[in-house]
């Protein structure tokens, strides 16, 4: 190994250390802090993605989380389909329709695994996701009433990549092995979708720049 | 008669009804109309005894969307007619769907009266900060230097806080919530449900087509430091000093709602019928 090669990881570690040094002190001040800091030292942590996560304590935890973001994800594209439609754009509306029977039937399949007869009541445990949505769920602002089937996989290859990443955490911070296993089985079949949407994407023509020009906008005052 | 124990229980589902809702593709009110459901859905209350009531906007079309009781009222009169049917039918459930034209402008006087009578409702406000249904023009809470061509330059007025208005005037509960945080504002409207007295809950709800920068919003809401306070100098401060930003149950008071006198009347039609006999 060359000396300046040494040199570089050495100060790759020093930084790493460092970094992590600087998160531990954030998350000293989350705990013993005064409100203000308290707050600057949480958003720090949130901003930096690193605020620790708890993972499911036991695999049915695990499984009811999994199911909540397939049903979330269904309802969400069900709900741009029923959008799409009335706007029109009658090809997005099934390529949306189509996700949500997807997704559907992901939570049917963990329905029947989990030998569940009806959705279980949720339980007070926080789900372990970030943010305000599973993983799985296209934001609500990401549609546009003239996008193309292009755009909507690419909400979908999104979607399928966070909830890869979703699981692929749960696999590093699980404590129980049941739960670690199941996760890494999620994380799998996520992958894979992540590689249909993708296959399926090359298949799909690319829009066009001018795809959201509109003769007609709402926003004629412009 | 059905066996209660083995109705499906209810779900979000339950509460909508087949219309499909017509807004712009990403705009705030679809989330909103899926936490109203999950709300009613935590509640439990069956949807034939809730009432959901408008006026005229966007938002204003909620009650179709819901398989629940609707009126599509005038505008700006929502609050009156559900003032007027809770006090008629006090076992419904009532909520009422507002914008912040509709309510804080054209409505504005009979919010500043709802707050202050009490009465047993859930006004649930979509702010986004603009008339989206009449394309675009600035509403009682749109910054003072929005700059639009139906605004050139901005309005320059001072901004309508109707959350410290609110509790001034006398609501038992004031929240603020936004419409991408789903799960969250079904909590918060379960909440503001369950409260006895009038409830008003703020939704954040981005108009995408007129006011394309409030998909930053999601970027700029957190949730409340602190949990709700039933003091309302405490909350008063913290509503005013806050960033518009702060999403939570900010006052959650213990004042005691409109009463409601429910059974017949003790005149009957024909002594009702005496007095304006000419």
């Amino acid at each position: 190994m060359s000396g300046a090669s040494k040199t570089t990881k050495k100060a790759a570690a020093d930084k790493k250390a460092g970094a992590a040094a600087k998160r531990k002190a954030a998350a000293r001040r989350v705990k013993t802090g005064g409100r203000a800091e308290r707050r600057t030292a949480v958003a720090k942590l949130e901003r930096s993605g690193e605020r620790a996560i708890k993972g499911p304590r036991t695999l049915g935890e695990l499984m009811s989380q999994a199911l909540v973001m397939e049903i979330e994800a269904a309802q969400r594209y069900a709900d741009f389909a029923d959008a799409m439609d009335t706007h029109n754009n009658r090809e997005v509306a099934a390529l949306f329709r189509k996700m949500a029977d997807i997704e559907g039937k992901h939570a049917a399949q963990i329905m029947t695994a989990m030998e569940w007869k009806q959705v279980p009541a949720p339980t007070s445990a926080k789900p372990s996701w970030e943010g305000f949505e599973a993983p799985e769920t296209t934001p609500g602002d990401e549609v546009h009433y003239l996008m193309q089937p292009y755009h909507a996989l690419q909400l979908a290859l999104a979607n399928e990549q966070r909830a890869e990443r979703f699981f692929a955490r749960l696999v590093r911070v699980a404590n129980v092995e049941s739960v670690r296993k199941a996760a890494r089985e999620l994380q799998a079949e996520e992958r894979e979708h992540v590689s249909l949407v993708k296959a399926w994407l090359k298949r799909t023509p690319r829009p066009d720049r001018y795809w959201d020009d509109d003769p007609d906008p709402a926003r004629y005052t412009d | 008669m059905n066996d209660v124990a083995t109705c499906p229980p209810r779900t979000a589902q339950s509460y909508k009804s087949s219309y499909k809702p017509i807004w712009c593709p990403g705009c705030g009110d679809y989330s909103v109309l899926s936490s109203i459901t999950k709300a009613l859905a935590m509640v439990g209350v069956p949807p034939e005894d809730v009432a959901v009531v408008s006026g005229i906007g966007c938002s204003s079309r909620i009650p179709a969307y819901t398989s629940c009781y609707g009126f599509h009222g005038v505008h700006g009169r929502s609050l009156a007619a559900a003032t007027g049917l809770k006090v008629a039918r006090p076992e419904l459930t009532v909520l009422v769907a507002s914008g912040d034209g509709d309510g804080y402008s054209i409505g504005g006087n009979h919010f500043l009266h709802a707050c202050r009578r009490n009465v047993d409702l859930t006004y649930i406000v979509m702010d986004n900060h603009v008339y989206g249904m009449t394309k675009g023009q600035p509403s009682p809470t749109t910054e003072p230097d929005w700059d639009s061509k139906l605004s050139p330059g901005g309005t320059g007025l001072r901004v309508f806080h109707p959350l410290v208005i609110a509790l001034a005037a006398g609501a038992n509960f004031v929240a603020r919530a936004f419409s991408g945080d789903p799960n969250g504002t079904a909590e918060i409207l379960a909440q503001a449900i369950r409260h006895p007295g009038f409830s008003f809950v703020e939704i954040l709800s981005p108009c995408v087509t007129f006011r394309p920068e409030q998909r930053e919003w999601k970027h700029q809401v957190h949730p409340a430091p602190v949990s709700a306070t039933d003091d309302p100098a405490r909350a008063a401060r913290r509503i005013m000093t806050d960033d518009g930003f702060n999403i939570g149950v900010l006052y959650a008071g213990d004042r005691t709602p409109y009463p409601m006198t429910t059974g017949k009347s003790k005149r009957s039609p024909e002594d009702l019928e005496a007095e304006f006999a000419i």
